[in-house]
């Protein structure tokens, strides 16, 4: 019996090289990839949307900056406003925060480099749908590949989402200046999250860590309980 | 009407780019402290007059030119 996993949609902008990776690492995890162009004024019929890496408007002006104001990013903003699952990684966090659906922003490395490297991140908040996989106080091993991770919030932002418990993960060793450590945050309502590591380069063991399956596996599971079932023969107990 | 829009790093924001353009110039000698890179854009405004294309260049730089947690403008018409 071959069940359809829920329908994802990754989004590609121009500049993004992400998105076949992580097409292919929701596939791998159960569900249904469904790539969406950033011209698209509307979102398919789907249960979560993925932001990916690369460097989208060739990260012109700001990270981010410029494809926020892509015709599917409208639909994205209002997909998240009713509660859909949006996560962003690396570039599409950077796009979720110009956009204002995740708060602060990612600035240049400290060091001014390119890092491209497995690091331990620490899990500060396993009530997110992205993180429910997870145990809090659990360390993943997940790569990054980034320029400008450096996130920052004012201190007064920081202990607002300190206090809300948006911040999601932490690295365990600050790759990039990072304001507190923080790797992931995620809204106030818990379904928008982005990250800078690449869960989707981590899903496999021939690659190293397959840490990476748990918070895209999160992310599929909970798509699958918002879909709607789709019911073959529904049989009551 | 020509407008001119300075964008900065806020004070205390780390700014590593302008950083490494001090550290830079010390090497070659020059007695620097406190480098600081921002941005320069140069825009064409239509508008009736300065007040109007002042207000104008205001909303691109909340909009779009400056990202107001990390960095400032200052905006210059002509």
């Amino acid at each position: 019996m071959s069940e359809a996993g829920p329908r994802i949609a990754v989004l590609t902008f121009p500049g993004s090289n992400d998105d076949r990776d992580a097409l292919h690492a929701l596939e791998l995890l159960g569900a249904s990839g469904v790539p969406v162009w950033h011209a698209e004024e509307r979102l398919p019929d789907i249960a979560g949307v993925v932001l990916p890496g690369g460097f989208s408007y060739g990260d012109y002006l700001r990270c981010g900056a410029i494809a926020r104001f892509s015709p599917a990013m409208k639909a994205v903003a209002e997909f998240a406003a009713d509660g859909g699952l949006v996560l962003g990684i690396c570039n599409g966090f950077q796009i979720l925060c110009e956009a204002g659906l995740l708060p602060g922003v990612l600035r240049p490395n400290e060091s001014l480099s390119f890092l491209c490297r497995d690091v331990v991140l620490r899990v500060e908040g396993a009530e997110t749908p992205f993180t429910s996989a997870c145990s809090t106080g659990q360390r993943l091993t997940i790569p990054i590949k980034h320029g400008e991770g450096c996130w920052f919030a004012d201190a007064e932002l920081l202990a607002e989402l300190e206090t809300k418990r948006q911040i999601v993960l932490r690295y365990e060793q600050n790759p990039n200046g990072s304001i507190d450590d923080v790797a992931a945050v995620c809204n106030e309502r818990g379904n928008v999250m982005g990250l800078m590591p690449h869960p989707e380069h981590a899903v496999d063991p021939l690659l190293g860590s397959t840490d990476g399956a748990l918070i895209l596996g999160g992310l599929v599971e909970a798509a699958r309980a918002a879909s709607p079932p789709v019911a073959t023969a529904a049989a009551p107990l | 009407m020509k407008a001119t829009v300075l964008v900065r790093p806020k004070p205390g924001i780390l700014d590593p780019q302008g950083e490494a353009v001090e550290s830079s110039l010390r090497q070659l000698g020059f007695a620097v402290g406190d480098a600081r890179v921002g941005r320069v854009v140069d825009l064409e405004v239509e508008a009736s007059d300065e007040t109007a294309a002042r207000a104008e260049v205001e909303r691109m730089c909340r909009q779009l030119l400056a990202n107001p947690l990390i960095e400032s403008y200052e905006i210059e018409l002509r």
